[in-house]
């Protein structure tokens, strides 16, 4: 048939399309970013430790932009995760029908809230919140972007955990129980280690997720592109940076450039965080099988 | 129903009847097990025989909507009573699945597992223990040289035998099999049958079976089951050359199955 | 040592105070949304432009604005994805081959990609590039490229839940492999779909950053008429109220209410969409 097969390619051109969409990311990243080094030394961007492009003498450094992005990751995952997978052992092995039946809604109704609104949030309580706790000298600090960002993953950590939990074959724990185990113990000594790459994945696409959120992080933690790894100091992340200066800056000019310069990291590496979370959930399903 | 001299009664059940959900799976049920011996539960699919022995291990409350009335005696007490410990009832009784369910762990640590959650952490003690298990199910000779291999990486037959070492090494009292052949090929078969005879040295065991010659081989006492009723039980022997019920007898000469 | 009874109780407690603490973060975060904002909104507020430097008035313009974001994102996205899905779903299965992998992997990659990054391809292709300029057409197709990869894999699990059996009937009966999908397969898988895409416009409706360098804009004295117009949206509205102008306390009580319009119109949409999912596989069931 000659109209099927044409309909059969057109669908297939349509699924290239996201090939496509990752290659266009790729070529205008690097076709605006590379154009950076003409004027900025690779040297000074990767491992200049000062952010100050709107300067008489402008300075190019991503580093304080980079540690900010990894201070408030890695604050927000130390806190999420281990919620997250505890979260997720209750709803797949404690809880009953009933009390998933509104956990689960819930907690996506928790992943639909916008990064903007949990952005406000951190600026307005969360601030008052850190303040009122810690005393700290600058009122929005990394220690909010930690936690508004731990609260803005948490979803996707139980979520991926939790499916990874329930898929272990329910023969395990039954045999766990036949020998005398507690619910616990067959839990904690058979299901979870079974989940594990499960709940690796979990926490990587989380990982993930954190690096590349920008309201939020933007909205709490003051911008301040200072290299430091205080929590309670004012922080920057590559995110904030590209979208409060893209604003403000003149179209090809260096600082442009190295606005998308800074993308192109930021896709690198959340890409490469993506890309080892598929390929430890591939390696994941053949081995439960 | 013919009476078993009481001194050595393990198992006893008293107007038994279990419910999943709506359905009456258990009707009535009054057996006797005697101890150190091989009982074998037979019949039909669907007649109630894994649900009986799941009773006595109390393992068919895992299934939600699970309701039992009755009494299930093991040397006296009724192990539905409100002060049972049904952990360590799973203990006393273990139970070797239809399906060999090995962890995804080393042969070691699926034997280590039981006596691990009962505290015992030394490595001197569960290597004894281990090699023990193995040893009495048949198994040692085998693996012992490569106890940290996976145990997903046995042969069916190896894995089955595995999982009545590991259900051994918490010292039960009572072995429940469930079919533990009926994934297996003859030869492996026929090791186990060897082992299910060899088992009542020290263990009570009760199997399930769908073959009946492997009942007639293997057993003891014979139990016949039809549509969660108990038809007849008593002396192998006698059950397969007179039985006293004509169902029995039907089933027995292959008028259905 | 402890008994294990009482580890086992131990370790129950806190599983359950973990999923506590979750239940709790989003009961504390709505309530402080609605109890300060349900003040704020009233028709007035949703029909009136803003008023004396957005410390009064409405935010009707910003509504407008994030409404027509979505229908162009919904426009976009919605065939692009259901028609990956549809080759994903029907015409590859069981073609485990090197292509189908890769269209797969780059799926679940572009799910993971971070909105900022949209927004700078949108920037270079679209406003500079395509020179469709800073508006409205340039920021939906940026939108659209972030709400694709939702959609697909919403799509795609909805049409492999529909039973084999419907497409072998459908083909034993001659059916072309189109004809089929069009008739026997997309029908059903429709809920899941929708629910989806709603999801996927969800998200689109809330987010901030690839519209703030396509074309948002703070304040307009008209609403966008042609596709090249720039436009307002709620979310970027909250943002610049509260963090850009020079004194946010006195826009306070607007941000509120903006940031509980946004709230609801997003609420709703995943309020449907869990209920269309449910409803739908209590008829599966």
């Amino acid at each position: 048939m000659r109209t099927d097969f044409i309909i059969e390619r057109f669908f297939l051109l349509c699924a290239l399309s996201s090939i496509l969409v990752i290659a266009l990311i790729f070529i205008f990243l690097f076709k605006e970013g590379i154009q950076t080094f003409i004027y900025i030394s690779p040297i000074q961007f990767f491992t200049g430790s000062i952010w100050q492009p709107v300067a008489s003498q402008p300075k190019y450094g991503i580093l304080p932009l980079v540690a900010g992005s990894i201070l408030v990751t890695l604050g927000a995952t130390v806190i999420a995760v281990p919620i997250g997978i505890l979260c997720a052992t209750y709803l797949a092995e404690v809880s009953n029908p009933a009390a998933r039946e509104i956990l689960k809604p819930m907690i996506e109704i928790l992943a639909g809230v916008p990064s903007v609104v949990f952005g406000f949030i951190a600026l307005t309580v969360l601030a008052d919140f850190t303040h009122g706790i810690f005393n700290t000298t600058y009122r929005l600090n990394a220690l909010n972007g930690a936690v508004i960002l731990a609260v803005m993953i948490m979803p996707t950590v139980v979520s991926v955990s939790e499916d990874a939990i329930s898929a272990v074959p329910k023969e395990y724990k039954e045999a766990a129980l036949a020998l005398g185990a507690t619910r616990w113990e067959a839990s904690r000594r058979v299901v979870l280690p079974a989940a594990l790459s499960g709940i690796i994945v979990a926490a990587m696409l989380g990982i993930g997720r954190a690096i590349g959120e920008t309201m939020a992080v933007l909205m709490a933690t003051g911008n301040a592109p200072l290299l430091t790894f205080d929590l309670l100091s004012s922080v920057e992340t590559m995110t904030a940076t590209i979208a409060i200066e893209m604003g403000e800056v003149a179209f090809g000019s260096p600082h442009y450039h190295a606005l998308f310069a800074i993308g192109l990291v930021l896709f690198a590496m959340t890409f490469i965080v993506n890309l080892i979370a598929e390929l430890v959930s591939a390696k994941f399903r053949s081995l439960r099988y | 129903m013919k009476a078993l001299s009481n001194n050595n009664l393990k198992i006893q059940t008293k107007n038994l009847n279990l419910w999943f959900s709506e359905k009456h799976v258990l009707k009535n049920v009054n057996i006797v097990i005697e101890e150190k011996k091989v009982t074998a539960i037979m019949g039909p699919s669907g007649c109630g025989k894994t649900t009986l022995i799941r009773a006595f291990n109390r393992m068919n409350e895992i299934i939600l909507g699970c309701r039992t009335s009755g009494e299930v005696l093991i040397d006296g007490k009724d192990v539905y009573g409100l002060d049972t410990d049904v952990v360590d009832l799973r203990r006393r009784v273990g139970l070797v699945f239809q399906k060999p369910n090995p962890f995804p762990k080393s042969i070691y640590d699926n034997v280590a597992f039981g006596p691990r959650i009962h505290g015992i952490t030394r490595r001197r003690q569960l290597d004894d223990f281990v090699q023990f298990s193995l040893q009495e199910a048949a198994l040692w000779e085998e693996v012992k040289d490569r106890l940290n291999d996976s145990a997903l990486s046995l042969s069916g037959g190896q894995q089955q035998r595995l999982c009545i070492a590991r259900a051994l090494a918490v010292a039960p009292e009572v072995v429940l099999m469930d079919e533990p052949c009926s994934a297996l090929d003859p030869a492996a078969t026929a090791k186990i049958e060897v082992l299910m005879r060899k088992l009542t040295q020290n263990y009570t065991v009760i199997i399930v079976t769908h073959n009946m010659q492997q009942a007639a081989r293997v057993s003891d006492f014979t139990a016949f089951m039809y549509l969660g009723e108990l038809v007849e039980y008593g002396e192998t022997k006698k059950i397969f050359e007179n039985p006293e019920n004509e169902l029995t007898e039907k089933y027995i000469t292959g008028k259905f199955g | 040592m402890i008994s294990r009874r009482v580890r086992e109780k131990i370790a129950f407690t806190f599983l359950r105070l973990s999923a506590l603490l979750v239940l709790v973060a989003l009961v504390a975060i709505l309530y402080y949304i609605v109890s300060n904002g349900i003040g704020v909104v009233n028709i007035g507020f949703l029909l009136k432009n803003p008023e004396e430097g957005m410390t009064r008035g409405g935010i009707f313009p910003a509504i407008v604005g994030t409404v027509y974001l979505v229908a162009l994102t919904l426009l976009f996205a919605l065939p692009l994805g259901v028609a990956t899905a549809i080759y994903l779903s029907e015409y590859a299965r069981g073609k485990n081959n090197r292509v189908v992998m890769i269209i797969k992997m780059a799926t679940r990659i572009l799910a993971g990609i971070p909105s900022i990054v949209y927004g700078l391809l949108g920037l270079g292709l679209f406003v500079l590039f395509l020179n469709l300029r800073f508006s409205i057409l340039s920021a939906s197709l940026t939108l659209s490229f972030l709400t694709v990869p939702i959609i697909i894999a919403a799509s795609e699990e909805a049409l492999e839940s529909v039973p084999m059996s419907y497409r072998e009937a459908a083909l034993a009966l001659g059916a072309t492999r189109w004809q089929t999908i069009r008739s026997a397969v997309l029908p059903y898988a429709l809920p899941g779909i929708m629910t989806g895409s709603i999801l996927g416009l969800s998200r689109a409706a809330g987010e901030t950053a690839p519209i703030m360098i396509t074309g948002v804009a703070y304040y307009l004295p008209r609403l966008p008429i042609s596709l090249f117009d720039q436009f307002m949206a709620l979310p970027f509205h909250i943002f610049t109220l509260s963090t850009q102008s020079s004194n946010p306390q006195l826009t306070r009580p607007v941000q509120f209410g903006t940031v509980f319009v946004l709230m609801a119109l997003v609420l709703v949409m995943n309020l449907a969409a869990i209920v269309i999912r449910s409803r739908y596989s209590r008829l599966r069931a």
